[in-house]
C-alpha cells in the first residue's frame, strides 16, 4: 500500500497564484561550478597548500550558490546539488563502517569506479547527510528535499563479502537509511527521496526493494514525503507490484525514452503520487515551454493534478550548468502554465493525449 | 587420475597506474576507445602493463599464463570492434553487469585481423618455459554480442563469425591451451534452428589449433538442450560456473549427457574481492570431482568463473596466487 500522500500542500508556496498545484522539484545532482572541481584537485594534491578545511569552504560557497540558482529558476522545493557528493555509492560506503575500498574498477572504457566492498557487519556510525542538510535549509527559503542512495543500490554496487546475500546486505543497509532518516526529520526534514538506480537493471528484485522500503519507512511520520527514484528501466517488470511500495511518491524519468512507456502506469490504477520526468538531462538542448506542457500533460494520463509532480528525468549534473538551469526555469514556467489553465478548466483530464514522437 | 591445471579466463584488469595513464592518453569518451591503430605512447604504456600481468601470473606459478587482454576496452566484443568492416555503434550493457560495450556492427565480410595474434606474439617472447593459453570470445557469444549489418542471416552470421576466428586462431603463435569464452550459451541461449548449429561453429575454431581447447561457460548452468548439442563440439573440455551458476543443473547436465575427457572448473569467483583460501578452492576442486559419478578426468583446469577485469587490481593478484597455490602439490583426485 502506498502511504498517504497528503503532505505534498506543505510544500505549497504562499504567494502560489494558482489553485492547481503541481509540486515542482529536481532529482538531486547538478553540474559543479569549475572552480569546485579545481578546488578538490587541488585538495589532493599533497604540494599544494589547499587544505580540506579550504575544501570544505569551497564546498559551502558551492552549496550556498547551487541552492540559490535552484530557487532562482522558481522551484518549489531545492536541493544542494550534490556538491559535497563525487559518487554516489561512494559517499555513502565512506560513511558506513563495515565498508573497505580496494581500488578502481572498470565501468566502460576508460571510466572507473572506486566500488567498496562490505567485509563486515554495516553499522550507524556519525550521520551522513544531517550536516549538509542543516546547512542547505539554512541558506534557503524554500524546503529542501534530501536524496539518498538507496540500500538496495548500495547494496548491487557493492562487492559483498560478509552478508549470506545481497538481499541481507540491503535489508541490514535498509535499517541505517532508516535511521538517518531519524535523524534527518528530527533535523527538520519533511522531504526524503530514495534512489534506486540499480532496481531498473535487477527488476525481478522488486520484491528485494519493498522490503528494503518497508524498513526505511518504519516510524517515519506521515507528513514526511517519501520519493522513490528509479531510472532507465523496463517499467511493465516492476508495475503493478510498485503500488504495493510504502512510498508517497514515484519519480521516474520518461522524457528520454518520449513516453513510450507512460500507458505501463495507466493500467491498474496507478497509486503513490507521479513524479514525471519532463525534461531530457541526456540532450543539451533545452526544450521549449510548450513542449514541456505536452510532456507534463502526458503526467495527466497517469494521475490527476493533485497526484502529479514534475521533474527532470534524472540528475542534471551532466549537462552544461546553464542549459541546466534553462530546463528548470522552462519546466517551472510549463507547471505554472499547465495549473492555470486547469484553473480555467482549458484541460479536459478526459480527453487523450497524444504520444510524443 | 586427475592432473589439476591452474589457469584464468584472462581479461585482467588494468594495473591501477594503466589505468590512469591511459585515460590520460585516451580520454573517456566513446570515440577515445581502442580503434588497433593506436600511436606509440599507447601501444607502449600497454606493453608495459602487458608485461606486469605475465609476470604477476609466472610469479604466482599459474599453470597456464594469458596475454591479459588489457587492450580489450570492449570486453569479449573487442576481436570485432578493432576489425576494419565493423562500425561501433552506441554503448550497449555487457550481460547483466554494470559495465558497457560499443556495439560492434557489422558491415561487410569479416576478413582476417590479426589483432590478438598480435597481442599472443608480444606475450610469447615474454615467456620462457611457461605454457601461454590464448583466449578469444567463442563463436556463439561474439556473434550474440555484435549486430549483423552485412550477413543477414543469423546462421549464417554464425558461419562467418566462426571462420573469421578460425583465421586468427590459424595465425597465433605456438600456444598449450586456448579458452573460447561462451556465456551467451548461458545468458542468451540459441533458439532452436541455431542450438545444433552452435558445436559445428566451435568445432571449426577448435580444428584451427593443435592446442587443447577449453569451451568455457559461466553466469549460471547451460540449459539441457543446449548442453547437450555443445557435447558434440570438438574440443577438449567443456568449462562450468560452480559459483554464480545452478550447480544442481550443472551436475545434472554432466551426470547424465557426460561431459569431455578433460573439465574446467570455475571455482573462485571472479566477481567478488573475497580472496578464496586455497584450501578452500582445493575442496571445491574434490567436492566436484566427486559429484560427477559417471567419469574420471585426465586434467581438471581450475579457474575463476568469469573474466577478472569486474575485481580491482589487488584482489584480482590475490587471486591468482589463491589458484596457484589449490593446485601446487599436483594434487591427485580419485573421482
Amino acid at each position: 500500500m502506498s502511504r498517504d500522500a497528503e503532505n505534498r500542500e506543505q510544500f505549497r508556496p504562499e504567494n502560489h497564484d494558482n489553485e492547481h498545484f503541481l509540486l515542482t522539484t529536481v532529482v538531486g545532482s547538478y553540474p559543479k561550478p569549475k572552480w569546485l572541481n579545481r578546488a578538490n584537485d587541488l585538495a589532493e594534491d599533497p604540494d599544494s597548500k589547499f587544505t580540506q578545511e579550504h575544501l570544505h569552504e569551497a564546498h559551502d560557497d558551492a552549496c550556498r550558490v547551487i541552492t540559490n540558482e535552484h530557487e532562482r529558476s522558481g522551484l518549489d522545493t531545492v536541493v544542494d546539488g550534490e556538491m559535497r557528493r563525487e559518487e554516489m555509492v561512494e559517499y555513502f560506503a565512506h560513511r558506513i563502517p563495515g565498508y573497505e575500498f580496494n581500488g578502481p574498477v572498470k565501468v566502460w572504457g576508460h571510466n572507473y569506479f572506486d566500488k567498496p566492498s562490505v567485509v563486515g557487519e554495516v553499522e550507524y556510525d556519525e550521520p551522513w547527510l544531517v550536516d549538509e542538510f542543516e546547512f542547505t535549509s539554512d541558506v534557503a527559503s524554500k524546503p529542501v528535499k534530501v536524496p539518498i542512495t538507496g540500500p538496495y543500490t548500495l547494496a548491487s554496487w557493492s562487492f559483498n563479502e560478509h552478508y549470506d546475500s545481497e538481499a541481507d546486505l540491503a535489508y541490514a543497509l535498509a535499517d541505517l537509511v532508516n535511521e538517518e532518516i531519524e535523524q534527518l526529520v528530527e533535523a527538520g526534514a519533511t522531504y526524503i527521496q530514495i534512489d534506486e538506480p540499480a532496481l531498473a537493471t535487477t527488476p525481478d528484485d522488486h520484491a528485494i526493494v519493498g522490503e528494503c522500503l518497508e524498513r526505511i519507512v518504519a516510524g517515519v511520520p506521515d507528513e514526511v514525503r517519501i520519493g522513490l527514484h528509479v531510472c532507465y528501466g523496463d517499467y511493465s517488470r516492476i508495475y503493478p507490484e510498485l503500488n504495493d511500495y510504502p512510498i508517497d511518491e514515484f519519480d521516474v524519468e520518461l522524457c528520454n525514452g518520449g513516453y513510450e512507456q507512460i500507458d505501463v502506469f495507466t493500467d491498474p490504477e496507478f497509486e503513490p503520487d507521479l513524479a514525471l520526468g519532463v525534461v531530457d538531462v541526456h540532450t543539451a538542448e533545452v526544450e521549449t515551454v510548450e513542449e514541456i506542457k505536452e510532456n507534463i500533460k502526458q503526467g495527466l494520463k497517469v494521475v490527476p493534478p493533485e497526484k502529479l509532480t514534475v521533474s527532470p528525468d534524472c540528475g542534471v549534473k551532466l549537462l552544461p550548468r546553464e542549459v541546466a538551469y534553462q530546463k528548470m526555469e522552462n519546466m517551472v514556467k510549463a507547471a505554472r502554465e499547465v495549473e492555470a489553465e486547469l484553473d480555467a478548466g482549458e484541460i479536459d483530464l478526459d480527453a487523450p493525449v497524444p504520444q510524443a514522437d | 587420475m586427475t592432473e589439476l591445471v591452474s589457469t584464468t579466463p584472462g581479461l585482467y584488469p588494468l594495473p591501477d597506474w594503466a589505468k590512469q595513464e591511459l585515460s590520460d592518453l585516451k580520454g573517456h569518451q566513446k570515440h577515445d576507445l581502442i580503434s588497433g591503430n593506436e600511436g606509440a605512447d599507447i601501444v607502449g604504456a600497454y606493453d608495459r602493463a602487458r608485461e606486469e600481468v605475465v609476470s604477476e601470473q609466472t610469479d604466482a606459478g599459474l599453470d597456464r599464463v594469458v596475454e591479459g587482454q588489457l587492450r580489450w576496452d570492449d570486453m569479449l566484443a573487442h576481436p570485432l570492434t578493432v576489425h576494419e568492416n565493423v562500425e561501433t555503434g552506441g554503448i550497449v550493457r555487457y550481460y547483466d553487469n554494470n559495465n558497457f560495450y560499443r556495439d560492434p556492427q557489422v558491415r561487410g565480410e569479416l576478413t582476417f585481423s590479426g589483432d590478438v595474434a598480435a597481442e599472443l606474439d608480444a606475450t610469447a617472447d615474454l615467456l620462457g618455459d611457461e605454457s601461454l593459453q590464448a583466449v578469444l570470445p567463442g563463436p556463439y557469444s561474439l556473434s550474440d554480442l555484435a549486430t549483423d549489418e552485412h550477413y543477414g542471416d543469423e546462421a549464417d552470421f554464425l558461419d562467418a563469425v566462426s571462420e573469421f576466428l578460425a583465421g586468427e586462431v590459424d595465425a597465433f603463435p605456438d600456444h598449450e591451451t586456448l579458452f573460447l569464452l561462451e556465456p551467451s550459451l548461458v545468458f542468451s541461449p540459441p533458439g532452436e534452428d541455431v542450438d545444433e548449429r552452435v558445436p559445428e561453429a566451435i568445432s571449426a575454431v577448435s580444428d584451427a589449433t593443435d592446442a587443447d581447447v577449453v569451451v568455457h561457460t559461466y553466469w549460471g548452468a547451460l540449459d539441457e538442450k543446449v548442453y547437450a548439442h555443445l557435447m558434440d563440439a570438438d574440443v577438449d573440455a567443456i568449462g562450468f560456473d560452480f559459483v554464480a551458476g545452478d550447480r544442481d543443473q550443472t551436475l545434472y547436465n554432466v551426470n547424465e549427457y557426460g561431459t569431455k575427457d578433460d573439465i574446467a572448473l570455475g571455482l573462485v569467483d571472479g566477481q567478488n574481492t573475497l580472496v578464496e583460501d586455497p584450501e578452500t578452492v582445493r575442496e571445491r576442486v574434490e567436492w566436484t570431482l566427486d559429484n560427477v559419478q559417471s567419469q574420471t578426468f585426465d586434467t581438471a583446469y581450475v579457474t575463476s568463473n568469469t573474466e577478472l577485469f569486474y575485481l580491482p587490481e589487488n584482489r584480482a593478484t590475490e587471486k591468482l596466487a589463491a589458484l596457484a597455490a589449490a593446485t601446487e602439490d599436483e594434487l591427485e583426485v580419485e573421482a
